[in-house]
Formats: C-alpha cells, structure tokens, sequence
C-alpha cells in the first residue's frame, strides 16, 4: 500500500515558541514533515507562531501561516485551506494538545478533516491518565500504583493507600509542568492544590513513588501494517525522580541483559497497540526496580518527541520524517534507510558507539528558583556527544555543555585541589539531591575515597555508570602522577584521549597549555579520527555524510573533492537562554546558501534538536562539541577554505581569535573588526569620529573606581559584568544604596574582569536594527521598534517591524547611522546595532547602545517580516558575493506589521519576580502579523499566551507620577471599554482624582481579602503593574508571581500596556484574519518594485 | 595488561588488550550487531570455529548470569570487543565477562577498532584469521592466518552435537515467553488453538541445538526427543514422531552429506521444521545448493518478510552460508525473504509438510517477533 490518493491537502500543526519542554526539535520534526510529504506530492498547510523556524520559511510547507496557535484561529485556517487531513503527532504536545481541542469544538467533523498518525481516542488513551492505566491493565503491563484524583480529600484518601513519598502529575501539562514528589504531607497538600490548579481540565495523578529505579525510554515506530520496530532505547543515567529530559541519558540502554531489554521491547509493542496509535512514533518510557527487575510503564507519548530528535540524532533514523510518510499510508519496508540507500526502513539500528546526553539549565537567570531536580522539567536546552566509549562521550557531553567545564574535572572549573574543595558531608548531600552539578559532584566523592556502593546508596545511579566514572578518575590519577607533557608516553596519552580527556584537561594534569599538548601530540601522530553514524553499525555502507570523532585507528571522512571548495559553519551548541533556535535557523540558511553557490557546506554542532544537525542539512555534519580543539580537530581533517563564526551566536565568536591564530580562516567580518567592537574604548573613538551619541559611560575594575565613575555618570545608571552574556548580572541602579548592592554582584560575576557602568536613558525608546554589509554597501534589512522601554533586555521585550512610533525622519537616521557604522567597522556580513531614541529638549535624540558585528536573534524574526532571507544574503556576502552581484540594491519594504514578542518559562519556576529587567529570560518568541499595529499586537500577543479579555475586571499599579498621568488616559479606555477596575490605595487615589470609579484593594499586608485573595478568586482578569522593587520578597513581586500561578497577565512597562489597550480596543471592532506568508510576501514583493 | 593481536588472512592486524584466557586460536572472523545479548551468542553453537566481533563497544556490562545460557559451553574460538566492562551490573549478574571467558578457556581481546575490523570483513569477505596472547610478531601472526583451515567444507557439526538421545524437561521461564500483543484499542487478539491435550511427540535433531529451540518447541505444547545430528532416519522414525526437527547448527551446511540424506528419507514421514542449518539441510534435501554468504547475517536486526501476510518481522540471525535461490527445485516454495539483501529466509515444501527458515524465531539472543512459527509447527502436526 503506497500512499493515500484520496488525501490532497494536509495541516501540519507547529509546536509554537520555545519553552521548557518544548524547543527546536519540532521544527526538526516538523521541517522534515513538510519536506517527506510535500515530496510525495501532498500540499501542506502549515500553522506556527514561531518565526525562528525553518518549517515556517516560505518554501517548507506550500501555506503558511504565522499565526498564534489556538483552535479558533486553526479553524480560520482549515475554512480558507480546506485540508484533508490534519497531522498532530509532529508538533509536540502543542499540536497534539490543538487538535484535540479542534476535534472536540466539532471543527474537524464540520470540515471533514480526518486526523492522520493518531485519531483522537489514541490521543486520548495515551494522555489521560487514567485511560492509560487501564489500557495498561488491560495488556496485563504494570504501572505505577495510584490514581487520578480530582480534588484534595481524594487526594489524601490515595496517599493513605500508597503512602511517602508520592508523586504528583497534572493532566495534560507541557512538560510535565506541576509534577513534583512530596516527602511529608504539608508539602503533599500544597502541590495536589497546585497541580489541579495547573490542568486544563482540574485533575491529577497521585502515584506511588518509584524513586531510585532504572529509567529507560524506548523509542517505538509502527506502520498500518502493524509493523513495529524500535529506533533506540535510552538508559537514564540519573534514576527516576527526575525528569528524563533533565537527566543525563545514554543510547543505547547498557545495563539490561537481552531477555530483559525484549520483555521491554514487546512491552512497547503491546503498548503503542494497545493505546492504538496506527502510524508514526511514539515514546515509551519504563521504569525497572533495580533490585528485582519489575518492570513498569511510566508514561507514552503518542506522538514524536524531544526523545525521538535525540534517537534520531543518535542513530541516524529520521523518525520524524518517516512518521510523516508512515502517516499517508506507507508501510516501513516500502520507504527506504537514507543513511545506507540500499537497505529499508523496516529494521532496527545497530550503533557501535555510545550517545550522552546532558541537559542544560538556565538557574543563573532564576536566582529565586529551585535548583533541585524533579519530575517536572527544567532544563533549556541539551548537548550530545558521540563516542566510542561511554567514558569518552560522557567527557565530551560535559565540554560541549559549554558551562565553563570541559570534562569531568581538570579544567578551569575543578574544586578539587582547591580553596574551595567541598568536604565529604557537601559532598554527600550534594550527591543525594540531583542538581545540574551533580555529575561532577561524582567525581569529588570518588576522589574523596566514598566507596561506589555508598554512592550508589545515596543517588541511585547504576553501578555501571559510576565505575565508568571512577575509570575517568583513575586515568587522571593516572595522569597526575606522570605530572608532564615530555613525561607521558604515547600508549598512555592515546588512552587518556579514548577515556575523553581533552587537551584542555591533559594541560592542566600535565603542566602545559592547550596548544602545547596539540601540538606535541599530533607531533606523535596522536590524531582525532572520524566515524560515521550509519544506523547499522557498519554492516552496510552509508552514503551520508554524518560524523563523530573518536581516538581509532581508521578514520572514514571523505577527501574534498577536487575544485570544490569547503566552508565550515560553526553552530550554536545547546539551547539556553539568549542562545538558542535563532542562530541555528541562520546556520541551516549558511548551509542552505553555500550549496546554491556549489560550496561544500560542513556542518559543526551539538545540539541534537536542531535542524542544523540533520544529516541532510548539510554536505557534511560534525556532530562535536564547540570547542576550540573539537574545531581545529575537524579543520586538521577536511581542510575548510573558510569558517563561519558569526552566526551560531556567542559560542562560536568565543572561538574566533584562538581558531584564526591557529590559521583558520575565518571568513566574513575580520576577527579584529569584531574585537574592535567589543572594545569600548576604541569603540568610542569610532562614534566620536562618526559623530554618534553614546550614553555616558565607565569601566571600572576596582569598587573604587565604580564609585567614582558612577558619580561622574550619574543615576539612574546601568551597572554590568563585561564578557558576560544576555545581561547577567546586568541591573538598572537608580542610587547609591542600589548602585553598592549590585556593583558587588557584578564584579562578583565578572571574575576579575572589569565592571562596565552606563548611563541609563529612562523613558527612551529602543531601536534594533540588523544590516548587512559587503564592505561597499549596506542593506537595513530591518528596523525593529521595542515595544518596552530601553532598559528591557532586547531578547525580553516586544517590537515591531516597520516602527510603529518613530517619526520617518528618525529611522532614515537611524539607517543612515548604522550604514556607516557597518562601513567604518569593516563588517563582511551581518551586523545588529541597538539605538535608544529619547526625547531630549524638544527633539529625538538618538544614541547607540551598542553593536555586534554577528547575527542577532532577530535575524530569522526580519526574514520573515520582510521576505528578505537576511541570513543567506549574508553568507553569500561572506563567501565573496556582493550585494550587488546578488542583485540586492534596496531596503526591503514590508507590506504588514509584524510584532514579535517573547515568551517566558516563569511557570516552571514557581515563585520568581516575572518583572523584566536587563537580564533577558525568555526563552522563545512568536510573531503576530497584520495590516496594522494594533491587530499585530493583539495577535502576538494571544500567539504568547497572553489571554487579553474581553470583558472582567483589571488592577492597575504604577510608581512614578509620570506614569500614573499615562495610567489615567489609559484607564479611561477600560472603563470606556467596559471594565471594571481595581487598584491600591496609591494608585485608586490618583484615578479617583481624575474621577474614575475604580474598586479600592487592600496590599497583601494590609490584611483580607487583598489583592491576592481577588486573583485566587478569579476576580482579576488582568493586572497592569509597573515595579518600584524586584523580587519575589517584595509584595509587588509576590503578586506577579501569583499572576503566572493563576494564569492571569501581567504586564510590567506602561508602553506594553498601552500597546495592550491598543489591542484590546482594536479586537473590539476588528476579527482576526489570517493570512499565509506566501501571500503577505507577494505584496511586499510588489510593492518594493517601484523602489 | 597483557597485549593479543588478532591477524587476518589478508595480512591486517590489530592489536589491543587480552582478557578471558591466554593462547593462541585460529578461525573464521566475523562479526555481530547485536546491541545485547553477548552472552547467549557466546553459548550458541553455531559460532564453533569462529572468532566473533561484537559491534556494539560496551560489551560485559550487565555480567553473566545463570539463566541466559544456550548451550553447556562457550562456543566460539575468540571474542572481540571494543571495550569490555570489568564489572557486572545486573540484578540477574552472577559473575564478568572476564572470568566466563577465563573459565571457559575462551580467548578475549579489547581496545581495538573494532568497526575498522568490521568495515574490513565487510569490504573484503569473511577471513580465516588468529587470535593470540603468545604470537604478537605480525608476520608470524599473518602467517598462522594464511595457513589456517577455512571453514569451507568442514564437518563442525561432530564437534557440538550430543553424543546420546535425551528428553527435554525444560520450558521457558516467564521472562522469555513473548508478551501477548494486543490488537487495536488494547483488546487481545484470539489466542492460537491452546495447547492443551495431548502433547505432540517431536524429535528434533540436534546439529548444534540452541537450548531456547527445545524450550519453545516444549512451551508449544511438545514432548521433545533430542537426538545427536548424525543420528539416521531409522533412529529417528524409530521413536514414533509427531513433528522432525532440524536444529541449527556451526559451518558449511554441503559438508554434511549424510545429515542431508538422512533429511531427505524423513521428509514426507511426518511434519518437519528447520532452522539456520537445518533450513539448509531442508533445501539441499530438496535438491538446492547453499553458497557462502561474502560476510554473513550476525545480529538481531534483520528484516524479514512473511511472504503470506506481507507482514514484516525483526529477526535474529546467525549465518554464513544460504540457499541459492537459482538452484531451488520447484516444489520449494519461498515463505520468506530478507528485505536488506532478498536473500531466503524461509521455505515450504510443496506437497511433504515440511517448512524452514534461516533465521531464528526462538531468539536467545534477539526479538520475538517470529516466535509464532513454533505455534505453526505445533498446528502443522495436528
């Protein structure tokens, strides 16, 4: 059976921005989707809100929408598209979560759409609980004692049967969000309430607690034969209590005997059929009593998961792309391996090397958050690495964790030998609470002499995993003891590059630098060899071109061929906040733009959710970790003629001086001209030449200093580590009593280097634009007007292409400055710059905040506003062509609004102040489109997740005078709208002066019912509250954070809530429309012919 | 550490650590993709007279235990890993690796590349090759390897088979009865006819038998009578047979003549079943020939395809040779094939009821997927 005729037209539904639990992985699902099925000669109709996705590029899917994700909206889709079927299983829990939705309002039956991979009531068994256990129960397989509970006596009468500890589940959350164990019975209470709150549909799991067990994960593919295979099985490396995609996790699963891992496998089987999910993947996860071998089944997901991007990285099978066809009626013999060409997909891959993978956290941003790791997921990101060894991959898994470590230990990072050394009691209980340092806290209690069975008693790590670790320890002791480079022979330095060690690593055990342990063993003949990843462990020769490094004797790279020319394009490593899916959709358009000008694009990263490390995104990949020597290691390998470092983000600038002195070339933007960026002073010197304003400025390295530069600066002023990313550590000091609070975190920070303090320009505007420049001329490719005032970090806030405020003549000067700045720079290729416009005696004054000569994070968010491909553009500039041979010579001009805004993960950590700062904490972003502001706005804002209502009542909170003078006008349209308002004593007064009712609260001291009784009461629809303090101790805080727990919006900045009214008022009168991109881009096509 | 070198016929050598025993040993190299399950190869007779590499590189992790275990020996010459754990982790875990291969006498070498080994057999064919402990000398070792016997043409099946008859007691535990799979919607499909009543009486022929063949013919609702491979039909007929079971077995299925004419006077006499070699010896009964395959199926990811249903199942698999599907009289019916290479995996016999197929529905080590030919078997007889 070959695919479907009767079928035309399929929805593929996105998974949106990025939040915790969901990231780039479904745009590598959903990427593949568009491409497997509009191969097979379907039309595909594609939703997403996220612009920084390849799936939402113009020629992915044949419609696209960019619009928020909400049934009513899909709807608006499916009466213009008129879709045959419609695919859920590709767009996370999302997409799944949408279509039930769609099918439940009726929608699907109205327009006859069917849904394909997995019809609703499969849907329904593997998500709702207690469907799922009994289905279970049905095929004889165990889960975990307990069940769903839809109130709190409930709750308590399941806790008598199961007993502590227990763990808690919410129905149908993202990523398990609410999920957590309790240990005694307050805390048990607290997160029942907390859970039923949480679930769309007011129930949760109260279970049994299997802490301490083996997790494993099987990663199943059936076909509507009923054909099934398993892709991967992944073993957890942290035992179960925390949530597998916050654990460590290995492929394949090492420490089941056969006959236990086939129980497993049928069990999988028995599963997805039970469950019913006729096409596509699903996920399976198992929990085993380590003691006795009980299996249990944990959970399914129904559909293509984070897992199944790891398996598909791992082994080389595209499960995405192969659900999609699987989901039109082809059967896995029909399709075949990619990989090997010659054989099919009805099989199982065989790996001969070992996967690891460590997730990455983002707690530095969420001081207020709970480290601890739990069943509900808090990572932002994951980096893999392939080895040959377990030692191997584990050690480079950690370097390409890009945390400063580079390995289990021996690295800039290591306590161990320090001051600092943790005793053995830090270490027993660092090593009994997993946390994101954890693994390295394995290391300290092995070299600490703690013997394996008492660590194994306190994390319940296998004991497999920790004799692995203490072989990593014992090759560094091994190390130590031959104390130097000229003393290591080079059986022993061959071993300790098997074991994983890096050169990094081997310098600081052997006395000696990086390069002088490179050089010296590559003198040896002590070389990287590269392996390929095949899906059948060699048996089968692969024609693709994907690769690990290994320390081997054979090495299976391919020569470059001969006239071609190979460029190397440096990726973004794992996901984490300020880097993640925005440089690796400018990577896959490097990869994208070097093969339409016959260059040999080599792929280089880490991170397995991406679209970048799909094997057929570029000529060649490297799945390796981004460091210097994991670069030079490849470059010694296939000879590049060029190197892209200006698009993967911060972690491949990082590597530019020491790549380029090593005599790579770096192509595009010189590496000086990058520096020269980055150094205020001569930074400074080039404004001045240009005549271009600044705020006032200082560095300073000693407290002193600070001191004196800040009172030459002057308040409010912006104080901030240098070096140092997304603005950590980066606040807004409005006094001295401010200003010596948070220089001392700065400098703490900054770790010697020096302490950068700013004038702040309150109340200005902020301005991004993003050019490209060949040397000769420019292209604006896009100006971007922030919604929130300068101050808000440029990751966190709002903004809209073209401006929506500033004057004509404001932003022809600002293009005009930032041409010129991309000239005298030098800049081959992107360049971002951040203005502030402020009005200053009577006219807009503009200054430059700053600028980086690279591609900003809004590269992808100005591709697809304009329909300039920003990114491409700029690679072709790097490779040598000019704009002009590009036949680029204007500005585009778009023809519609676009707002991006971005999205926060502040449910994941309960209780952090959600106010927005200089500190960017978003993790994602989405894109609303219109003909006006207004409409773009509110579409952005429902694309966030932002509910604006209709109707209800609103609380009110400013701080300055200024602003309660903005406030009034604003509420006067609420009330003029029709809602009923609510303030403080404070902010009620100034609004009851300009004589608006308004319903006076009580502060949360001021006793009950306060504010925060009216927000659990569902009394308050929305709260505008612009902060006079931060932090969850602050009452202001407290309440924001509560505005996140019960779902209600907040917005932080008066211009956001303006913005906000704008919108309210314009959904009032206006519907949405929707429109596909490929149209909207038509117009902008047209109407930039005339120019 | 002590050092080992494998050399190859063609002169390539690799050199790596010795575990398990000491010595020097020569035989047919090649190599296994299964990801588990080292322990049941290790014990399958039909790795006699070969040096194995596994290709999945942590081998030795969860130990050995007593139950995994599918015949009264290790089997093979030498064992090749990439790294071989020093511990076992496994509830189920009686002892390591090392000191099962120690006590077995079986030689160990890890440390090498060993997919730079296995791209080598892939490229070039199976190699007769030495694997030594004492021999390290590269020339020395290539030349052991070039005058080493090949595993064409030997009789292997002498050296594993029973030297007596034996009833079988043994059924499989409940650890490796295949999970029932439910149909659509969580309800399970209609049992096949239960096995109740009279158990059906089959001999089965031992070549190199895996234990699992006997424990799942038993669980099917058999009486099984092993009998030593070179047993003669007389023998056989002798104990009243409900069904014939042909085992799999080591080596060159042509160089077991009488085996064949002993298959070939039992074919029509009563239902008969064969696996691997006797798969083989089914279709060279028939007329057929079997040839070398260049490097063998070794692992538990083939593809196999039921002709009847078009339905697909993964299967583990262990050979070297198969049946040529040009020489295939016209009264063998191909059942199943091989998606990777169309080779024949299964066959039916047009008029005698007699069926077979090269891979292994019993498993140990591998999937169960194909676990319902014995259930076929046992309906075959009645």
């Amino acid at each position: 059976m070959p695919r479907r005729d009767d079928i035309h037209t399929i929805l593929l539904i996105g998974s949106g921005p990025i939040v915790i639990g969901q990231a780039c992985e479904f745009d590598y699902s959903g990427t593949q989707a568009c491409k497997a099925l509009r191969e097979d000669g379907y039309r595909v109709v594609l939703v997403n809100s996220n612009p920084a996705t390849i799936m939402t590029d113009p020629n992915t899917a044949d419609r696209t929408y960019i619009e928020p994700l909400t049934w009513q909206m899909l709807e608006k889709v499916i009466e213009i598209e008129r879709p045959d079927a419609v695919l859920p299983t590709l767009g996370g829990q999302t997409a799944l979560n949408l279509a039930m939705e769609l099918e439940q309002q009726g929608v699907l039956a109205k327009h006859g759409v069917e849904m394909i991979g997995a019809k609703a009531e499969a849907i329904r068994r593997g998500e709702d609980r207690e469907l799922f256990k009994q289905t279970m129960r049905k095929i004889n397989l165990e889960t975990c004692r307990g069940r769903i509970v839809k109130s709190l006596p409930d709750a308590r009468d399941v806790l008598a049967e199961i007993g502590l500890p227990a763990v808690i589940r919410p129905s149908f959350t993202l990523g398990g969000s609410g999920s957590g164990v309790a240990y005694n019975r307050e805390e048990f209470d607290q997160k029942v309430q907390r859970g039923l709150d949480l679930s769309p549909i007011g129930e949760v799991l109260v279970e049994e607690s299997i802490l301490g067990w083996k997790e494993y994960e099987m990663e199943v593919m059936r076909d509507a034969d009923d054909n099934a295979v398993v892709i991967c099985s992944i073993e957890n490396f942290d035992p179960c209590g925390v949530h597998t995609g916050d654990s460590i996790t290995v492929a394949p699963a090492l420490t089941l005997t056969d006959r236990q891992y086939q129980r497993m496998r049928d069990a999988s089987f028995a599963v997805i059929r039970a469950i019913g999910v006729e096409t596509g993947g699903s996920n399976i996860q198992f929990a085993v009593e380590p003691q006795t071998g009980r299996m249990i089944v944990i959970e399914m997901n129904p559909r293509v998961s984070r897992s199944s991007a790891l398996a598909s990285k791992a082994t080389g099978f595209p499960i995405a792309k192969i659900a999609a066809k699987l989901a039109v009626g082809w059967r896995l013999h029909e399709l075949s391996n990619d990989i090997t060409q010659k054989t099919k997909a009805c099989f199982e891959p065989s790996i001969d090397y070992i996967v690891v993978k460590v997730p990455r956290f983002a707690f530095e941003k969420f001081p207020e958050a709970d480290s601890r790791l739990t069943t509900q997921m808090k990572s932002v990101g994951e980096t893999m690495a392939i080895g040959r060894t377990f030692k191997e991959a584990l050690q480079k898994a950690l370097r390409g964790l890009e945390v400063g470590s580079f390995g289990l230990g021996c690295d800039g990072k290591d306590l161990w030998g320090t001051a600092a050394e943790p005793s053995l009691d830090d270490i027993r209980v660092r090593v009994s609470t997993p946390d994101p340092d954890r693994v390295w806290y394995l290391r300290y209690a092995i070299k600490a002499g703690m013997p394996l069975d008492e660590l194994h008693a306190l994390t319940g790590i296998d004991p497999w995993f920790l004799d692995q670790i203490q072989q990593i320890v014992e090759m560094e002791s091994l190390l130590r003891t031959v104390g130097s480079l000229a003393a290591i022979d080079d059986a022993l330095l061959r071993e300790a590059k098997q074991t994983g060690f890096c050169d990094r690593q081997l310098a600081v055990l052997l006395g000696s630098s990086e390069m002088e342990v490179r050089f010296e063993r590559r003198r040896r003949g002590i070389v990287a060899t590269f392996k390929s990843v095949d899906t059948c462990a060699a048996e089968f020769e692969a024609t693709t071109p994907y690769y690990y490094s290994t320390w081997e004797e054979e090495d299976e790279t391919r020569p470059k061929p001969p006239g071609k020319k190979r460029v190397m394009i440096l990726g973004g490593g794992p996901n984490r906040i300020g880097q993640g899916i925005e440089f690796d959709y400018c990577c896959c358009h490097a990869s994208y733009a070097l093969r339409e000008m016959g260059i040999e694009s080599v792929m280089v990263n880490s991170n397995p959710e991406t679209v970048s490390t799909d094997y057929d995104t570029s000529d060649m990949l490297f799945f390796e970790p981004l460091t210097c020597e994991d670069v030079l290691n490849i470059a010694d390998r296939i000879d590049p003629d060029g190197v892209i470092v200006q698009l993967g983000g911060q972690t491949p600038l990082n590597l530019a001086r020491a790549l380029s002195a090593a005599g790579l070339p770096i192509i595009g933007t010189s590496v000086d001209t990058i520096e020269q960026a980055e150094d205020r002073e001569k930074f400074r010197e080039l404004l001045d030449r240009l005549e271009l304003k600044q705020p006032a400025s200082g560095i300073a390295r000693t407290l002193e200093q600070a001191r004196r530069e800040v009172a030459r600066i002057g308040y409010p002023s912006l104080v901030r580590p240098s070096f140092v990313l997304g603005g950590r550590a980066m606040e807004i000091c409005y006094d001295n009593v401010q200003f010596e609070r948070y220089v001392a975190e700065a400098f703490a920070v900054a770790q010697g280097q020096p302490v950068l303090i700013d004038r702040f320009l309150e109340d200005a505007i902020e301005v991004d634009v993003d050019c490209i420049c060949d040397g000769k001329d420019v292209i604006i490719a896009g100006v971007m007007e922030h919604i929130e005032e300068a101050g808000v970090h440029s990751g966190d806030s709002a903004c809209a292409i073209p401006p929506h405020s500033l004057p004509p003549e404001v932003v022809a000067e600002i293009k005009a400055a930032t041409s010129c700045l991309a000239l005298r720079l030098g800049v081959v290729g992107l360049m971002n710059v951040q203005f502030a416009v402020k009005r200053e005696e009577g006219k807009q004054t503009l200054y430059v905040i700053e600028v980086n000569p690279r591609a900003s994070r809004t590269v992808p968010f100005v591709s697809k506003a304009t329909g300039l491909s920003v990114a491409k553009v700029a690679v072709k500039v790097m490779a040598g062509m000019s704009l002009a041979e590009q036949g680029i010579d204007a500005d585009p001009v778009p023809s519609h609004v676009s707002v991006k805004e971005s999205v926060f993960p502040f449910v994941k950590f309960a209780g952090v102040d959600i106010v927005l700062g200089p500190e960017m904490r978003s993790t994602g972003e989405v894109m609303g489109v219109s003909e006006c502001f207004s409409i773009a706005f509110a579409k952005s804002q429902i694309a966030a997740g932002i509910l604006l209502p209709e109707t209800g009542r609103i609380f009110l909170s400013v701080a300055s005078p200024q602003a309660k003078e903005i406030m009034v006008v604003l509420a006067r349209r609420l009330i003029d709208m029709g809602f009923e308002l609510i303030a403080t004593a404070g902010t009620a007064r100034s609004l009851a002066d300009a004589g608006i009712a308004v319903e006076v609260v009580k502060k949360l001291q001021e006793g009950h019912p306060n504010l925060l009784d009216h927000l659990i009461d569902g009394r308050v629809q929305l709260i505008f509250n612009t902060p006079r303090g931060k932090g969850a101790r602050t009452d202001e805080g407290r309440i924001r954070a509560a505005s996140v727990l019960y779902g209600v919006p907040c917005i932080t900045t008066l211009p956001a809530a303006e913005a906000c009214v704008r919108a309210m008022e314009a959904l009032r009168t206006e519907s949405l429309g929707v429109q596909a991109i490929q149209d909207r881009l038509l117009v902008t096509q047209a109407s930039a012919v005339p120019s | 550490m002590v050092r080992a070198a494998l050399a190859l016929e063609d002169g390539t050598v690799f050199v790596g650590d010795s575990f398990g025993a000491r010595g020097t040993v020569s035989g047919e190299v090649c190599f296994n993709t299964s990801m588990t399950g080292y322990q049941e190869i290790l014990t399958d007779p039909s790795y006699r007279g070969q040096i194995l590499a596994m290709t999945a590189p942590e081998i030795g992790t969860y130990g050995i235990n007593e139950t995994d275990v599918e015949s009264d020996a290790l089997q093979l010459s030498g064992f090749i890993v990439r790294h071989a754990s020093r511990i076992a982790s496994n509830f189920a875990a009686t002892g390591t690796l090392n000191d099962y291969l120690l006590k077995a006498g079986i030689i160990g070498l890890t440390g090498i590349d060993t997919r730079a080994l296995v791209r080598r057999l892939r490229m070039c064919g199976a190699m007769t090759g030495v694997l030594s402990t004492e021999v390290l000398d590269h020339s020395q070792l290539v030349a052991l390897a070039r005058s080493a016997p090949s595993l064409v043409g030997r009789d292997l099946v002498r050296e594993v088979m029973p030297q007596t008859a034996r009833e079988w007691t043994e059924s499989l535990d409940d650890w490796s009865v295949p999970l029932e799979q439910p149909s659509e919607g969580g309800v399970y499909a209609a049992k096949p006819a239960s096995p109740v009543g009279v158990a059906k009486h089959v001999v089965a022929l031992h070549y190199g038998m895996k234990w699992n063949i006997a424990r799942h013919l038993q669980s099917s609702g058999c009486r099984v009578t092993v009998l030593p491979g070179n047993a003669s039909a007389a023998d056989v007929l002798k104990h009243k047979p409900d069904g014939i079971f042909l085992s799999n077995g080591p080596g060159d299925p042509e160089a077991l003549s009488s085996c064949v004419e002993t298959v070939r006077l039992l074919l029509g006499k009563a239902p008969m079943f064969g696996i691997c070699l006797g798969h083989q010896l089914l279709a060279l009964a028939c007329g057929a020939k079997t040839f070398k395959l260049k490097f063998g199926h070794r692992g538990a990811n083939q593809p196999v395809m039921d002709l009847a249903s078009g339905k697909v199942e993964i299967t583990a698999q262990n050979h070297g040779f198969a049946v040529d599907e040009a020489t295939l009289p016209a009264e063998l019916i191909v059942t199943h094939r091989n998606l990777n290479d169309n080779t024949i995996e299964g066959l039916r016999h047009k008029t005698a009821l007699a069926a077979s197929v090269q891979y292994h529905p019993e498993a140990a080590s591998g999937p169960h997927d194909a676990a319902y030919l014995f259930d076929r078997f046992r309906q075959m007889m009645g």
